[in-house]
């Protein structure tokens, strides 16, 4: 039996060979820092494994290209940053309504627009939710580091291929490019999803109709002459555009699949929370600046505890409103003027207080900042 | 009264479901569609393996009324999702058909790339002057002059010129023809169709009803006479020489049919290359 793999890659080599092995046979993307470190890893890469690697003319071609593809049975995957994922939103929308599987890489700079193009940011959190017009759902996830990188881009692939959805990888400048060790398992133990396919005959498949939540999906040249649109469509697939009924069943089919099924996408790590007084909320790189805090606190014996989100959308709110009945400070720490913090606010319903550390884009709180405000808080300032 | 509808030899290829469709009485699209239908039908071609794409607009609804695999996708966005499904799926035949504004404003990025790329897929742009399905306004290739509900006073901004606007961006096959020449269409559209790289063929189309009422040609009828007194068919001709002026000539014709290696192959090829053993 073949052994794992020790390997020394950053961030973004992590996420590349992560993608590939969870079966990424398709990459389209536009260059933008600092994202092109994924695109010119899946260039040398992909065609080796026998996929494609195409830079198209802008982001809003990426994504397109993505959703072809993802139709025509590639797994595909395109990475981005900030401005890129702004311009590509029009497609996010498409890939929601037509349930079309598909992982977005999209690695924060700070902003708005241009803002800081090779410094880390947050700030693309509520972007990743509500980017698109309309109402629809995406899963989003975030890792904290290449090693992270590497196991979670697996699981986005999955999720995306599970559930039929657009799944954003909201990964940062510095995880990008931090170099750590990353274990790579042997293939034989990565589990990778396959799409379910229709087994019925073509007269009876309903490329809309969930089985379970989610319908099976028939790709191009399978026979079953599937009609796709960004229309408001019917289980059949065809446009209903004048049908109040219709509208609600798709929007609530395409909202509740990722609601319904928010506690099986939930991935929390919880650090010292068994009797904590006081919870530090972080994401991403800033996850690791808050573990070190709460290390801090502790020593100094303040009951402290971290909750870092590896799964952001679905908002696990339902944690956060049980949570409440037993911590009462929150303090939620994040490259961005709040953002996060608002969903954390909204969840514990008015039973505990909620305040922002914010940074605003071009560094990562350090330790002893968050310690200093768990300080803050716990004296009650 | 009871219709009593024979089947229509062209019955098999439409979602019949989705009939009737949406178009106006006199629109060119029905004559498009029917061409495409023809062509696929004489060329036999496995409708498991066709793919169409479209965008937004009046033409973006063509895709829904065939009976293959068929896409409707984002306004301008047909040519870059056929891009990935053909290259994820080299199988499958890949079309676009899509009107002016479509594929020539808002995704005229997406066209010049496809066709510089040589991507092997088929477009076939249906130029009807105008944004049929908003209401009629001026779009990238309405005459200079012409009347549009955004160019009340008559279009004061230069048109693409289409066919040579593809010839520069590097397409393999280009030609034009109005619906009019309904059988010299079909015959390009299985040309096309049999050309390895990107091919494209323009149709000028009727539409009576936004256009054509503002430009004094307000019947289906007075747009397919102007075709038939106007048209002169000049094969082979440099696709600058063509240009589309209000009151003149409309040059059709096959314009390009040159052989150039594809996208495609390029990356089969390198997969073979570098593939790890
Ligand atoms: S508006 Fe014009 S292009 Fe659209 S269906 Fe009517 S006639 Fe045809």
């Amino acid at each position: 039996m073949e052994r794992s793999e020790i390997k020394f890659w950053n961030g973004s080599i992590a996420v590349a060979e992560g993608a590939l092995a969870a079966g990424c046979r398709f990459f389209a993307g536009y260059p933008i820092t600092p994202a092109s470190d994924i695109a010119e890893y899946m260039a040398l890469r992909l065609p080796q494994e026998g996929g494609v690697f195409i830079q198209m003319e802008d982001e809003i071609a990426s994504i397109a290209a993505l959703i072809g593809a993802s139709w025509g049975g590639a797994k595909a995957m395109t990475s981005t940053s900030g401005p890129g994922f702004s311009l590509m939103q029009e497609n996010v929308g498409l890939a929601a309504i037509t349930e079309t599987p598909l992982v977005i890489a999209e690695v924060q700079r700070a902003g708005p627009s241009t803002g800081m193009p090779t410094l880390v940011g947050q700030g693309d959190v509520m972007q990743t939710r509500w980017g698109s017009h309309g109402d629809y759902e995406t899963i989003v996830i975030s890792p904290s580091s290449p090693q992270e990188s590497f196991d979670l881009i697996i699981r986005a692939f999955n999720l995306a291929e599970l559930y039929r959805v657009p799944v954003i990888f909201l990964t940062d400048e510095c995880v990008a490019h931090m170099y750590e060790r990353v274990v790579v398992p042997p293939k034989e133990e990565i589990e990778a999803v396959e799409r379910l396919k229709p087994n019925v005959p073509p007269e009876e498949y309903m490329p809309f109709k969930p089985i379970n939540d989610i319908a099976p999906m028939a790709t191009a040249g399978m026979g079953y002459k599937v009609h796709v649109t960004g229309l408001t469509h019917n289980e059949k697939g065809y446009p209903m555009t004048t049908s109040p009924e219709v509208q609600e069943w798709m929007v609530r089919h395409i909202c509740d699949k990722i609601r319904r099924n928010e506690y099986k996408m939930r991935d929390i790590e919880e650090y010292r929370m068994e009797d904590a007084e006081i919870a530090v909320v972080a994401f991403g790189i800033v996850g690791r600046s808050a573990k070190a805090a709460v290390k801090m606190a502790r020593r100094h014996r303040i009951k402290a505890g971290l909750i870092r989100l590896k799964t952001i959308w679905p908002f696990p709110e339902s944690y956060f409103e049980s949570l409440a009945d037993d911590i009462k400070k929150f303090i939620v720490a994040e490259i961005n003027y709040g953002q996060v913090k608002l969903e954390v606010e909204r969840s514990v319903h008015g039973k505990a207080s909620v305040e922002l550390l914010p940074k605003f884009g071009g560094a990562v709180h350090q330790p002893s900042e968050i310690y200093e405000k768990i300080k803050e808080v716990k004296n009650g300032n | 009264m009871e219709i009593n509808a024979t089947q229509h030899p062209m019955d098999k290829y439409l979602r019949a479901d989705r009939i009737p469709h949406i178009w106006c009485p006199g629109c060119g699209l029905g004559i498009v569609l029917n061409a495409f239908l023809r062509a696929i039908d004489e060329l036999k071609i496995d409708l498991d393996k066709l793919a169409v794409v479209s965008g937004i607009g009046c033409t973006g609804r063509i895709a829904g009324y065939i009976n293959t695999d068929s896409y409707h996708t984002t306004h301008g966005r047909a040519i870059p999702f056929a891009t990935g499904l053909k290259l994820a799926n080299p199988e499958m035949k890949v079309v676009v058909i899509s009107g002016d504004g479509d594929l020539f404003a808002i995704g005229g990025n997406h066209f010049i790339h496809a066709a510089r790329r040589n991507i092997d897929i088929t477009v076939i742009g249906v130029n009807n002057y105008n944004y049929g399905m908003t209401g009629g306004q001026l779009g990238p290739t309405t005459p200079l002059g012409a009347r549009t509900t955004t160019s009340p006073y008559g279009n004061i901004e230069h048109p693409f010129n289409l066919c040579h606007v593809a010839h520069a961006a590097g397409a393999v096959y280009v030609a034009r023809w109005t619906v009019l020449h309904a059988v010299r269409l079909k015959n390009s559209i299985k040309e096309a169709l049999q050309k390895k790289g990107f091919s494209f063929i323009e149709v000028i189309a009727a539409c009576p009803t936004t256009y054509g009422r503002r430009n004094k040609m307000p019947d289906a009828l007075d747009e397919m006479r102007f075709y038939r007194e106007h048209s002169v068919i000049k094969h082979g001709i440099d696709p600058a020489e063509a240009n589309i002026e209000i009151g003149k000539e409309i040059i059709v014709g096959k314009f390009v049919d040159i052989e150039k290696p594809t996208f495609n192959d390029a990356v089969e090829e390198l997969k073979r290359k570098v593939k790890k053993k």
